[in-house]
């Protein structure tokens, strides 16, 4: 596709996000939610569905709902009602899930994306309660499975879903906004938004329409993208796949799409899945849910700092720069923890710089590699402050802390012992290295040489000559100050 | 002393109370008696005499101890039945339908809970129309149950199992389950009293779903104290079901025997015309009498949304059983018709597993609900709805208990209506309002017509139960229609 093409068209894009809710027990009855349990395990009367069962509303569930919602800037409404949604599957033992459907939970919020000029909002359309369905397992693939088993442990757990409205305009900014909220849903303690758990999932609606205009093109709805990077991989597909049909004369047909991670492509889902009709009435096993204004209020009162007014304090009490405040307050967790490094370090003389280099650079890289989260690793605040100390104490350079950096995070052993155990603090002796510069005034008579005859340059040859002799372990000044007496 | 099955439950607890006899003694004499009598019958779908005698058994030890005979609950020791719609953890509940004919329940229903910490003994399960869908007990998968005052005709429905066995004398009381009339149109066919609590008194948990909105489980007695002693059993507020009303417990026997002078009784003129047949308005006609000798204040009234109250209910209903009865999918448990594909599964095991009349109400909620339908059929009902309710709370706030038939017609006979559903629905017509608007009713006997009882249904406001039992209570006393028998009982 060439640029002119591109010009020429306008995505629009909603988003529609389920998240899991972090509460202890479903979301109808008492079973634990506890991800990763042996199937089948989880699972009570209520939640199989069993003929005679009643569902009763967790509070919790309710409660968590109406935070995430505050924190989206939604309005809550005073007066809410379940319905039945109705379809028959394998996994939703009921063959109807209990979801919200005309009077949601909460209508009309936002969250903010892009940053300085092009900062702008996205519209939250509504968020609803809904509960989960269970999860079908094939034995092989599904096209040859002899047959298929359900696990029902999930089934029941409390969702919430998040309707932006389509007022993003690009599949980058499409990963932007789920990269704000999933902060935001996580800041809030609502959920883990965890994508590769399933407790964070994405359906996107896209369309093209040429740009500048005001009409809305027809739009498909885009399934099974299983992480942002899918997100955006999918998105800029579908928006092309629109335009050349759009070009070659043809006209984008209103349907569903599997994003196919493996060819790249689309798919459109034709048949029996295409075709619902869901029935949607009244659920009249739940009364509707009021919420007073005051409990509201108290919810609110609850919610933690969020990303935002994070950030901000970040610049303004630690001195950051704004960059390094928004990497450090994208995820709670490794906010928290950069917090506490800072407590236990100090504040003064461009500390909390120094901790924001080391947490942004090593530490992120090591959880990056290792493709895991602050809360998993060993690595503690007390861990990289003790690094930090020792470094500024002349005890390790800042090589042999880099060097030793990825063995504390995955031993969780400290810094000091790995230091003594490996022998690797600086050599601050100076009869230890005058022995060494002794040696290499000895093994480099040209290099002296030369120094002698006025080529300063020379100098920084012997001290790397005598660092490498040492393992890089001599404290440099030293090395430098014994060299130039040695040579006079 | 009378013979037990003559007695009525609070007459068989107080026996019990005094050590007359055993709790055991009790339990085996209605076994034998279900034994010898219910194979012409056909009420029970299942008993359970090992479980009944050893809890009987457990519950006379537990007797032996106590220094007095006196037991709180009232109806210690007393056998009943409960219809196959009501979860009993361990023995199957099957609802009349071949798709749960071997379904086994893990956990018992609350009011069967109920009844077992109140030291009273399940005999078995009833006979019901497949899913509670039916007036006339001919929709069970199984088979048909007879109405002991005349074998050739239908005990009602849809819990007319339990209405014959208690009028039968097999068991001293039943719960049954009343969604659109199910258990004051049996109780009235079959001679006995039949309460449908105020949507809400009695807990839904473990009741197998019909119509969630208009379900709700009542007590089928000999007569109204035994009614209230029940209600006192099984009413309350359960943490289990969302819709029970969070109330206080109250005792529903407290007014019974209480003065009903001058309470204002409304004879709602839809209850009195033509839809009812001649024989069953007289011996309604000779209760307002004996309303009137008792000092009630009789007068006609109106609630003039009824003649839409039945097409109303004939989709809320069935939309409502479309849903709650999609889970039958061969799936988790019941019947499965084994495919190669998961929707020919589906299909195969309900096509097999569902009787007619449950499909037929299956595909109109379906229709019902369906989009493009939904705003003709499914919301313009519940718009009715609301209005069937208004004219009850307008009535209400003249009258305080309002009284007409239980049914059209008395108990037809089997196969008389069963090729024509329209006309099976009608006899429903005067009960299923009570549901709409989910007010009590219950159906006290009022005399014969054709040697075959005729039910006097009495409405009470929401929650009042206590008052509904009084008024009932009073007019039976007076008439003593009560004690009216069929043969079966008289005979032994
Ligand atoms: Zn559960």
């Amino acid at each position: 596709m060439d640029s002119a093409t591109a010009a020429e068209f306008e995505p629009v894009i909603g988003l529609e996000v389920h998240v899991e809710l972090k509460t202890k027990s479903k979301i109808f009855c008492p079973c634990p939610t506890k991800f990763g349990a042996e199937p089948n395990t989880q699972v009570c009367p209520v939640c199989l569905g069993l003929p005679g069962v009643l569902p009763v509303l967790n509070e919790g569930a309710v409660e968590l709902a109406v935070m995430a919602a505050l924190a989206l800037n939604c309005d809550i409404r005073p007066s809410s009602r379940f319905h039945r949604k109705n379809y028959f599957y394998p996994d939703l033992p009921k063959a109807y899930q209990i979801s919200q459907y005309d009077h949601p939970l909460a209508t009309g919020g936002w969250i903010e994306v892009g940053a300085g000029a092009s900062r702008k909002r996205i519209g939250i359309k509504r968020l609803h309660l809904e509960e989960d369905a269970g999860k079908l397992m094939h034995e092989g693939s599904i096209e040859t499975a002899a047959r298929s088993l359900v696990d029902f442990n999930r089934c029941g757990v409390p969702l919430i879903e998040i309707v932006s409205e389509p007022d993003i305009s690009s599949p980058e900014e499409a990963k932007e906004y789920l990269q704000v909220l999933k902060s935001i849903l996580q800041y809030a303690g609502v959920s883990d938004c965890r994508m590769q758990e399933g407790s964070l999932r994405v359906d996107a609606n896209v369309s093209v329409r040429p740009t500048g205009s005001a009409a809305f093109g027809t739009r498909t709805e885009l399934k099974n993208i299983g992480s942002f990077r899918s997100v955006v991989r999918g998105l800029q597909y579908e928006i092309r796949r629109q335009i050349e049909v759009i070009r070659a004369g043809g006209e984008v047909l209103q349907e569903t799409r599997h994003w196919d991670e493996q060819r790249e492509v689309t798919v459109a889902l034709r048949g029996k899945e295409e075709a619902h009709d869901y029935r949607y009435f009244p659920e009249p096993d739940l009364v509707p849910l009021h919420l007073d204004r005051e409990w509201v209020e108290s919810v609110r009162l609850k919610l933690p700092e969020l990303p935002e007014a994070r950030k901000r304090r970040f610049v303004s009490d630690y001195g950051l720069p704004e960059y390094d405040a928004g990497v450090l307050t994208a995820s709670p967790s490794l906010a928290e923890f950069y917090e506490r490094c800072v407590g236990l370090y100090g504040r003064g003389e461009g500390r909390p710089k120094t901790v924001s280099n080391w947490v942004m650079g090593e530490l992120t890289r090591f959880l990056n590699a290792n493709n895991i989260e602050i809360e998993e690793a060993r690595v503690t605040p007390s861990h990289v402050v003790e690094l930090l100390r020792l470094i500024e104490g002349g005890s390790i350079s800042g090589k042999i802390a880099k060097a030793i950096f990825d063995r504390m995070c995955e031993t969780g052993e400290m810094p000091s012992q790995i230091v003594r155990r490996e022998g690797l603090g600086q050599i601050s002796d100076e009869s230890e290295i005058a022995a060494v510069v002794a040696r290499v005034i000895e093994e480099n008579p040209k290099v002296v040489g030369d120094y002698k005859s006025g080529k300063a340059q020379a100098l920084g040859y012997l001290v790397g000559q005598v660092m490498k002799a040492t393992g890089g372990r001599a404290s440099p000044g030293l090395v430098n100050r014994v060299l130039r007496e040695r040579l006079g | 002393m009378a013979r037990l099955h003559e007695m009525t439950a609070l007459e068989i607890a107080a026996s019990i109370g005094a050590r007359e006899v055993s709790v055991e003694e009790v339990a085996l004499y209605f076994l034998e008696r279900i034994g010898r009598l219910d194979g012409s019958l056909r009420s029970f779908i299942r008993t359970v005499p090992e479980r009944a005698v050893a809890a009987a058994v457990a519950l006379d030890r537990r007797l032996a101890g106590e220094v007095s005979a006196r037991r709180a609950g009232g109806l210690f020791g007393v056998p009943f039945a409960v219809k196959d719609n009501i979860c009993t953890r361990g023995i199957p509940t099957t609802c009349a339908s071949r798709i749960l004919e071997s379904f086994v329940p893990p956990y018992d229903a609350t009011v069967v809970r109920r009844m077992y910490e109140a030291g009273l003994v399940l005999l078995g399960k009833t006979n019901m129309d497949e899913f509670a869908m039916g007036s006339s007990c001919e929709n069970s998968a199984f088979f048909e149950t007879r109405n002991p005052w005349n074998l050739e005709t239908v005990p009602g429905g849809s819990s007319g199992g339990s209405a014959a066995a208690v009028a039968a004398g097999l068991v001293p009381f039943a719960l049954g389950s009343d969604t659109g009339g199910s258990v004051r149109q049996p109780a009235a066919l079959c001679g006995i009293v039949g309460l449908k609590p105020t949507y809400g008194a009695v807990s839904r948990y473990g009741l197998v779903a019909f119509a969630s909105s208009l379900d709700q489980i009542g007590p089928l007695t000999r007569d109204v104290a035994d009614c209230a002693a029940v209600m006192n059993v099984i009413a309350g507020h359960d943490e289990m079901d969302s819709t029970s009303a969070p109330l206080p417990s109250r005792d529903y026997s407290a007014r019974l025997g209480a003065d009903i002078r001058g309470i204002r009784v409304g004879v709602p003129r839809e209850y009195m015309g033509e839809g009812a047949e001649p024989g069953v308005r007289s011996c309604v006609r000779d209760a307002l009498g004996v309303l009137e000798d008792l000092g009630a204040v009789v007068e006609e009234c109106a609630l003039p949304h009824t003649e839409y109250a039945l097409s109303a209910y004939y989709l809320i209903a069935p939309a409502e059983a479309s849903s709650n009865l999609a889970r039958y999918d061969g799936v988790r448990y019941g019947l499965r018709e084994d495919a190669a594909e998961v929707h020919q599964m589906y299909e195969r095991t309900r096509r097999r597993g569902f009787g007619p009349e449950v499909k037929r109400r299956i595909m109109l909620g379906t229709y019902a609900l369906s989009s493009g339908y939904y705003d003709a059929y499914y919301l313009k009902a519940l718009k009715v709805r609301t209005l069937v309710k208004r004219d009850f709370d307008i009535a209400f706030e003249k009258y305080d208990v309002l009284v007409g038939p239980t049914s059209p017609t008395v108990a037809f006979p089997i196969g008389s209506k069963t090729g024509d559903p329209v006309k099976m629905y009608l006899s429903d017509v005067f009960s299923v309002p009570v549901n709409l608007a989910g007010v009590p009713a219950i159906s006290v006997p009022c005399g014969l017509h054709d040697g075959l009882p005729v039910g006097l249904q009495m409405i009470g406001r929401p929650f009042e139960e206590d008052f509904l039992l009084m008024v009932a209570h009073a007019y039976e006393q007076a008439a003593g229609t009560s004690r009216l028998r069929p043969r079966m009982v008289s005979e032994g």
